[in-house]
């Protein structure tokens, strides 16, 4: 993988490295897409979850490559997340070449700050340029930035940009493709902090010919937005607006990709004679694809909403709104969104993790995600809750059902914060970051960056993520389909194929787990549906409308056949009711999702922690559903 | 008195940030210097955290961050 993002060493001169440094918000990441177009290398640097981004660019024929460094107030490391920029900038990083010079952002209303995070980028002692951005914005606030005194006092060359709108890029780039004639600083600034500070106030007073006023239109907001009450109100709206896009929005769009699918079976069958190729084709491959895309307009819908909210500058003030919720099982504000999106899936839930700036937390949350209620629970629940929990009303118009399904999503939600809790104290522990958050002013989002970062997100999760459950998904459909010999003569069609998946490699694993589920009160048929699961949680419903032998996946007949399965040497009920509560809060619990591991393997950059989370799930789902088992079985004694 | 004191529109003047640790060292770093003018700005809903105006920039601090930095109080100002 990080093999992959070394240029390519074509005919001619090496390519030329430039570092892209700045604080978060200050125009970096517009300017990396404006510097190289579309044509960024997205991955991850060895042994940390920082991403990695590099792109090209060509300036008077000669190339460059520009690496996007993680946006930092502070070249100064507090975690090992930090210290990667300060070790690339070493060239002590493994398989990537440090930067040959470096470009630094600075946020034109923000002089005076910004300036802390250019003097120490300056005391590198590499070749340097710095790039003032949102000069447009300055000015609106009154403000006016003399570049030539400020590119004097710092010593080295200043071009003032207005990224999205190209202003400005054009002397940049015949800026960077030649650093070795960029001016230096006479004497690096000073390395103390509060000496430094001195020296940055001096700086801004020479290059501020007028400060910028306050900015009246983001006061005038946030007397809202950060209201007690009405800020609370609008949070709340804004989450269950987020959340009915990404649950209820993406659903048509989800069903039109597996009708597609469905269709492009049906043709399959229709086309291709009876045998290996057709099944491969319709079973294997055909529904592997339909699982990654199925995810596509999630992904798509959540990110565009996710990186909105984020480049107007709202989601910082979420974050601000409900950090002390979060604080209280060591999360911080923006983990909320993270979680919230798992309620529809952990897949975007985990993606949405990006948003969080402190690594630590970023983990913590990855590792809890998949115990919020994703909807793909949700069929498995309506199948058993609809089976055996009697449809009687409880107080008024709130049923039993109802609210069993409610108690499912709360033991869900209460898991999480434990876990997160317990996690934070133990594993995940170590020198605590501090928090703090920058408040933009809000700004209008270009939709170029934005359809840039939706689409970097999404092609991601196709290349990273989707090959992967791609691959699970063929190698699941071998599980369940070989071997493939010929049923006994005189079955009926039903009844070959619950013989076909008895007798399969899946069939013999659920048979091979029996005497390990048994204690929770899962016979093997369980067992072959909690396989089968693991391509994602409902195929536990249609692979056990196979295995009993149902023509189609009808909920009303595979409910009767549940409620009428005996165990074949007792005679005694399969389905009880201890088994049923065990195997809800099994689903509560397990982490019964492939793609949700691939995910966690993309965004963590390891096996370790997929592995970790699927561990620590399973361990907890099998202790609860065992305890439950005995906990209903003792009550209806 | 520390910075988590400071009321909501108050303003007030950084003097030191105690201890040496890493988590010290990031607050200078975000410009809590000596010398440096801070204003309170808002509490969030539920009392924690802060935004506060520094260096042209709003800042949100935690009180377990904000009680770090020590500040001397500027008297009240009338507010252009």
């Amino acid at each position: 993988m990080s093999q992959a993002l070394v240029a390519d060493e074509g005919p001619g001169a090496p390519p030329l490295r430039l570092g892209l440094l700045g604080s978060p918000n200050s125009g970096k990441t517009t300017l990396f897409n404006a510097l190289t177009g579309l044509r960024a290398r997205v991955g991850n640097y060895p042994g940390v979850t920082v991403e990695r981004r590099e792109g090209e660019a060509e300036v008077d024929g000669r190339r460059l490559v520009v690496i996007d460094l993680p946006g930092t107030y502070s070249l100064d490391p507090i975690s090992p997340d930090e210290a990667i920029v300060a070790r690339l900038l070493a060239g002590q990083v493994a398989g990537v070449a440090p930067p040959d010079a470096l470009v630094v952002t600075a946020d034109a209303c923000t002089l005076r700050r910004s300036l802390l995070f250019v003097g120490q980028v300056l005391r590198l002692g590499l070749p340097s340029c710095l790039v003032v951005t949102m000069t447009d914005e300055l000015h609106a606030r009154g403000g006016r930035l003399d570049s030539a005194a400020l590119s004097a006092a710092l010593g080295v060359p200043v071009v003032a940009v207005v990224g999205h709108r190209g202003l400005g890029l054009v002397e940049l780039r015949r800026l960077i493709g030649h650093p070795e004639s960029w001016s230096r600083p006479v004497l690096p600034p000073p390395g103390d902090a509060a000496a430094r500070a001195g020296w940055a106030d001096s700086v801004a007073a020479r290059a501020l010919v007028a400060p910028p006023q306050r900015d009246a239109r983001t006061a005038r907001i946030d007397r809202v937005v950060l209201h007690p009450l009405l800020g609370t109100l609008l949070f709340a709206a804004v989450m269950v607006i987020f959340f009915q896009l990404i649950f209820a929005w993406a659903e048509p769009a989800m069903n039109a990709i597996d009708a597609a699918v469905g269709a492009g079976q049906d043709g399959v069958r229709a086309l291709l004679p009876a045998g290996l190729a057709r099944d491969f084709l319709a079973d294997g491959l055909l529904a592997g694809v339909g699982s990654v895309i199925v995810f596509l307009p999630q992904i798509l819908i959540l990110f565009a909403v996710l990186y909105l909210l984020e480049d107007v500058g709202y989601m910082a003030r979420a974050a601000f709104v409900v950090d002390r919720v979060m604080g209280r099982i060591g999360l911080e504000g923006r983990a909320f969104v993270a979680l919230l999106s798992s309620y529809a899936c952990a897949v975007p839930g985990i993606m949405a993790t990006r948003t969080i700036p402190s690594p630590r937390n970023r983990l913590v949350t990855i590792l809890v995600a998949p115990l919020m209620t994703c909807s793909a629970r949700l069929p498995v629940y309506a199948l058993l809750i609809g089976a055996f929990v009697p449809a009687r009303s409880v107080w008024g118009p709130v049923g039993l059902q109802g609210l069993v399904l409610l108690g499912l999503y709360l033991l869900g939600a209460c898991a999480a914060v434990v876990a997160a809790a317990v996690l934070k104290r133990t594993l995940i522990r170590g020198e605590g970051l501090p928090f703090y958050l920058e408040l933009p002013p809000y700004r209008v989002p270009p939709l170029r960056l934005l359809a840039h970062q939706v689409w970097g997100a999404a092609s991601a999760f196709l290349r990273r993520a989707g090959t992967i459950i791609l691959a699970v998904t063929v190698v699941l459909w071998v599980l369940l389909s070989f071997p493939r010999n010929a049923p006994p003569g005189g079955l009926s069609e039903g009844e070959a194929a619950r013989w076909h998946v008895e007798q399969s490699i899946a069939g013999r694993i659920g048979h091979a787990i029996e005497p390990a589920i048994a204690p929770l009160g899962f016979d093997w048929k369980i067992g072959v549906g909690l396989v089968a699961s693991l391509a994602a949680r409902e195929v536990i419903v249609a692979t056990l409308a196979q295995i009993y032998a149902l023509a189609d996946e009808d909920q009303g007949s595979l409910r009767e056949a549940l409620r009428a399965d005996t165990d074949a040497r007792t005679g005694a009920r399969v389905f009880t009711p201890a088994t049923v509560a065990a195997l809800l809060v099994f689903f509560v619990f397990a982490l019964q999702c492939m793609s949700t591991l691939a995910v966690m393997r993309r965004e963590t950059n390891s096996w370790r922690w997929p592995a970790f989370a699927f561990g620590y799930l399973l361990a907890l789902a099998y202790t609860a559903s065992f305890a439950t088992h005995r906990l209903v079985t003792w009550l209806g004694s | 008195m520390n910075l988590a004191r400071l009321p909501v529109g108050g303003a007030a003047v950084v003097e030191a940030v105690t201890d040496g640790s890493p988590v010290s060292a990031r607050l200078l770093d975000l410009g809590f210097v000596p010398g440096t003018e801070v204003r309170a700005l808002r509490r969030a809903p539920l009392g924690d955290p802060t935004l506060y105006e520094l260096r042209g920039a709003q800042l949100c601090l935690r009180r377990s961050e904000a009680e770090r930095i020590l500040v001397r109080a500027l008297p009240e100002r009338e507010t252009p």
